[in-house]
């Protein structure tokens, strides 16, 4: 079948059944239900004081009783400096588990070093957000039998509560944790911040672990993950490297190319009609998007315009935002820097919020449906706005879906920044190899040599024009893109479906094919 | 203007897209003694290839004494860019020299003589010295730079940070400028990191006359065009002051106040300058 | 065009290109040795702007040894025609 985007979507795929096609960013929403049903969180009991405690994590890992099959979740929260996924796999694997699917709320290049125990049948499936590095290289090439899941940031909660991702074992690493799992990323030698993605993890998995370099007197607090939902309790010597858990500051790029886009995007902004007092925020924190966040400070500053809140993935300079008093408050889902971390624990308009709150589409209401400016990367984008921020131009897997579908459908005003063409590689372009965030949900793409807003938003245009602002048909930037690069060979691929990319309200947006050798 | 080296192809094929008002492909300085044939073959090739709208394009070459210059004209004077840069000019004999080469080039190739525009660029004391005759030799001669760090060492100044040492020369450059009605643009601020400081100079140049700056880093862009461009209050007053003059020229009045103070032609004039500068078209008001 | 000695232009650096130029015997034909970070997307163009290039300097028997870091067609064309002539000795440069 082909989906509203005409991509071809198969009716059914081994491994994970039979497959909806996405109809547009609202057809599901719109009915004020979600239709799949939700199953109910496990049920537990335990005695009065008996302890939770285990020595190793191997002993932890023994208890729940590990079986062939089963699912295995960890979050992202360390970042960079992530060791757990890696030490638990490899435990699981040393008592010959087989067939394990992975669901991490995203995987970074700190995870190449499991890439074996893809290759071995240890590991069978993957769920996750993002994928980078060898993993990334190894399951578009289709190293892994069963088809992996890339979902959004509030696709994982939604699928969390309907069953389709069913945690038996959540492991889950923390800053600070106490001998009953109350536990936290906010303090500790290896703070890393909110704990946002962990949340569901912790109350859905039927067993959950808390592991932890940073054993905390009785009660822990603050207590971002609650001691209910907690089996077993682990101390282990390091959980990862500390340096690139709770390292340094973010900076804000240099890149000339990064910081000229940028410096468009805010001029884009300041006359969109939607930078006005109390209005809500949202930047990537890398690159041009987060570069953004510096002239908007001016601007903001310029003008006298105070925000409400900044959501999402946060950033030191977001705090210092919020320090100068630009914005209200800070609603935090996941912290990129150390800065992040203590500014959680000690401002009380900075909260740690979890990721359902933040984005799952099938609730009363999350929080990116209240953002008003976000500004967003992309890896390639179409001249109907598609975006593509998974597969790199060589269809190997390279990156999120993170936050990108779900803020860009929430948002009043949805900015893409990125490069016209980055190396000799078109990055706008007629056609992109993957769809993650529909092209509708996108309002403006903001480039170094072009800015294009989005036919359906004519008013924002007008706004634009008003200003001065020089506003181009994206068609006619993709015709120069490729006049300056010449025409790139779309990349090959095999017939083999080697994974999909949900749309946040589960449908199938995009699949992924094997890539040739 | 933003210098780009040229012997650099990510920034040749990027140099338009920063906002600076031209570009000035570099051959001479910002290219090693080694790698002088491959910049001008590749600037060449870009000329060709990148359509640099909306931006001026200037390309520097070699010093006519240096064992470059020469071919450097024989290969970039063909493509016609928007202008070209000599550096170190030092004598009229010298521009006389080069802009008959020049001429020779284009009648090869059967080109106009009109159409690409001379800078000269004043580095020694000498130039200094002989700035306004240089700058009057010919009509194609539309803009004089002063180059501060060769000057600098021309002058065997040891600490030139500060810029006392060629203020003499920034006046008398700006004032041979003025008299001969042509553009005068300022030395690059060469410390990338120090906004305040470029601000500044920029700022200080601003007020002795010249017309723009030399920048080396798009990320100097924007200081330098936020202080060349007049701020709101300046366009506001500038429109009064024009406005004030239509209504006062209908009725015959030459001189008038307005706010309190006298205005008369000089005035009104420099509020159209700023008006120009600001991109607004008089007959609009 | 006569090629006398070996010679090179281009760099590593992103956007650039770095080719080798090496004179081979009469009739030993173009040695082409093509590696790119864009081999997938654009090495059919690449090479075929090569040899269109070496034709326009009439240049039959050669053997090229090109690194290239995503260059354009411009760049690609100035690299060789730096090496083409630091090797034919009209013009020197790094490598003589």
């Amino acid at each position: 079948m082909k989906n509203i985007l005409q991509r071809e979507i198969p009716e059914e795929l081994e491994g994970i059944g039979k497959l909806e096609a996405f109809e547009g960013a609202f057809s599901k929403l719109k009915k004020g239900w979600m239709e799949e049903k939700t199953v109910p969180p496990p049920n537990k009991a335990k005695m009065p004081h008996s302890s939770k405690i285990c020595d190793t994590l191997r002993d932890a890992i023994l208890k729940t009783k590990p079986r062939n099959g089963m699912t295995v979740s960890f979050h992202h929260h360390l970042r960079g400096g992530d060791n757990l996924v890696y030490e638990a796999i490899k435990i699981l694997a040393d008592l010959g588990i087989k067939d394990i699917t992975l669901a991490a709320s995203s995987l970074t290049t700190a995870h190449d070093p499991i890439l074996p125990y893809f290759k071995d049948g240890t590991i069978t499936q993957v769920y996750a957000s993002g994928i980078r590095g060898e993993l990334g290289k190894a399951i578009a090439e289709g190293v892994l039998p069963k088809p992996f899941v890339i979902h959004s940031h509030g696709g994982r909660v939604r699928s969390v509560h309907t069953g389709k991702i069913k945690i038996d074992l959540a492991i889950l690493a923390a800053s600070a944790a106490d001998e009953e799992g109350n536990a936290t990323g906010a303090h500790g030698p290896s703070a890393f911040g909110s704990m946002g993605y962990a949340a569901i993890d912790s109350w859905y998995a039927k067993q959950v672990i808390v592991v932890t370099d940073n054993i905390v007197d009785y009660p822990c607090v603050p207590q971002s993950i609650t001691q209910n939902y907690i089996d077993y309790v682990v101390k282990v010597d390091s959980i990862g490297d500390p340096s690139k858990i709770a390292g340094g500051t973010t900076r804000i790029t240099k890149a000339p190319m990064d910081l000229q886009i940028a410096r468009l995007a805010a001029q884009v902004i300041e006359h969109s009609g939607e930078l006005k007092e109390g209005f809500s925020f949202q930047v990537g924190a890398g690159g041009a998007s987060l570069a953004v966040a510096k002239y908007i400070r001016k601007i903001m500053k310029q003008r006298s315009i105070k925000g409400s809140f900044i959501l999402g993935g946060v950033t030191s300079y977001g705090v210092d935002m919020l320090n100068e008093g630009l914005f209200r408050s800070i609603f935090d889902v996941q912290s990129f820097d150390a800065a992040v971390s203590s500014s959680l624990l000690d401002n009380q308009y900075h909260i740690e919020i979890p990721a359902g709150l933040y984005a799952n589409p099938f609730n009363c209401g999350c929080m990116t449906n209240k953002l008003d400016i976000v500004v967003l990367g992309a890896l390639e984008i179409d001249t109907n706005f598609n975006v593509n921020v998974i597969t790199g131009s060589e269809g190997y897997v390279r990156g999120a879906s993170g936050g990108h579908s779900d803020t860009a459908s929430g948002a009043n005003l949805t900015v893409v920044v990125c490069p016209s063409f980055r190396g000799r590689i078109p990055i706008v372009k007629k056609k992109v190899h993957t769809i993650v965030t529909p092209g509708e949900s996108i309002d403006v793409l903001v480039t170094e040599r072009g800015i294009c807003v989005n036919p359906q938003k004519p008013e924002l245009k007008a706004h634009l024009e008003a200003a001065g602002i020089k506003v181009k048909d994206i068609a006619v930037l993709a015709e120069e893109v490729e006049g300056i690069t010449g025409k790139a060979k779309p990349i090959e691929t095999t017939e083999r479906v080697v994974g999909i990319v949900e749309y946040r309200d589960g449908t199938v947006i995009d699949v992924i094919h094997q890539v040739k050798e | 203007m933003l210098y780009i080296p040229g012997n650099n192809p990510a920034m040749l094929q990027q140099g338009s897209v920063y906002g600076a008002d031209g570009v000035l492909l570099d051959l001479e300085d910002a290219v090693a003694l080694n790698q002088k044939d491959a910049a001008r073959i590749l600037v060449a090739h870009m000329l060709k290839y990148i359509s640099y709208e909306g931006c001026e394009v200037t390309v520097r070459v070699n010093h006519i004494d240096t064992p470059f210059g020469l071919e450097d004209l024989k290969q970039i004077v063909p493509l016609q860019p928007n202008a070209l840069r000599l550096p170190k000019v030092e004598t009229v004999d010298e521009i006389k020299r080069i802009l008959e080469l020049i001429e020779q080039i284009e009648d090869e190739h059967n080109l106009p003589h009109e159409h690409m525009k001379v800078h000269v660029m004043i580095e020694t004391a000498l130039g200094v010295q002989n700035v306004y005759d240089i700058a009057r030799y010919s009509p194609r001669i539309d803009a004089i730079s002063i180059g501060g760090q060769d000057l600098a060492a021309d002058m065997q100044l040891v600490k030139a940070n500060d810029g006392v040492g060629i203020d003499y020369a920034r006046k008398q450059i700006v004032m041979a400028a003025k008299a001969c009605k042509i553009d005068v643009f300022d030395t690059v601020f060469v410390d990338v990191e120090n906004e305040e400081g470029l601000r500044e100079e920029a700022e200080y140049i601003k007020k002795l006359g010249f017309t723009g700056k030399a920048i080396i880093n798009p990320r100097q862009i924007e200081v330098v065009n936020e202080v060349f461009t007049p701020t709101e209050l300046e366009i506001r007053k500038a429109a009064k002051i024009v406005k004030a003059f239509e209504r006062n020229k209908a009725e015959g009045i030459g001189v008038f106040a307005v706010d309190g103070k006298m205005v008369d032609a000089p005035v009104v004039q420099r509020a159209l300058r700023v008006l120009e500068m600001a991109d607004i078209d008089v007959e609009s008001l | 065009m006569e090629l006398k000695t070996k010679a090179q232009a281009g760099s590593f650096e992103s956007s650039d290109v770095l080719i080798l130029v090496e004179p081979v015997e009469k009739g030993a034909g173009r040695i082409i040795e093509l590696k790119s970070i864009v081999m997938q997307q654009f090495g059919d163009d690449l090479l075929r702007q090569i040899h269109a290039n070496l034709d326009d300097f009439n240049i039959d028997d050669v053997r090229l040894i090109i690194n290239d870091k995503g260059a354009l067609p411009p760049t690609v064309s100035a690299r060789l025609e730096t090496a083409l002539k630091r090797a034919a000795q009209l013009q020197s440069g790094t490598l003589k």
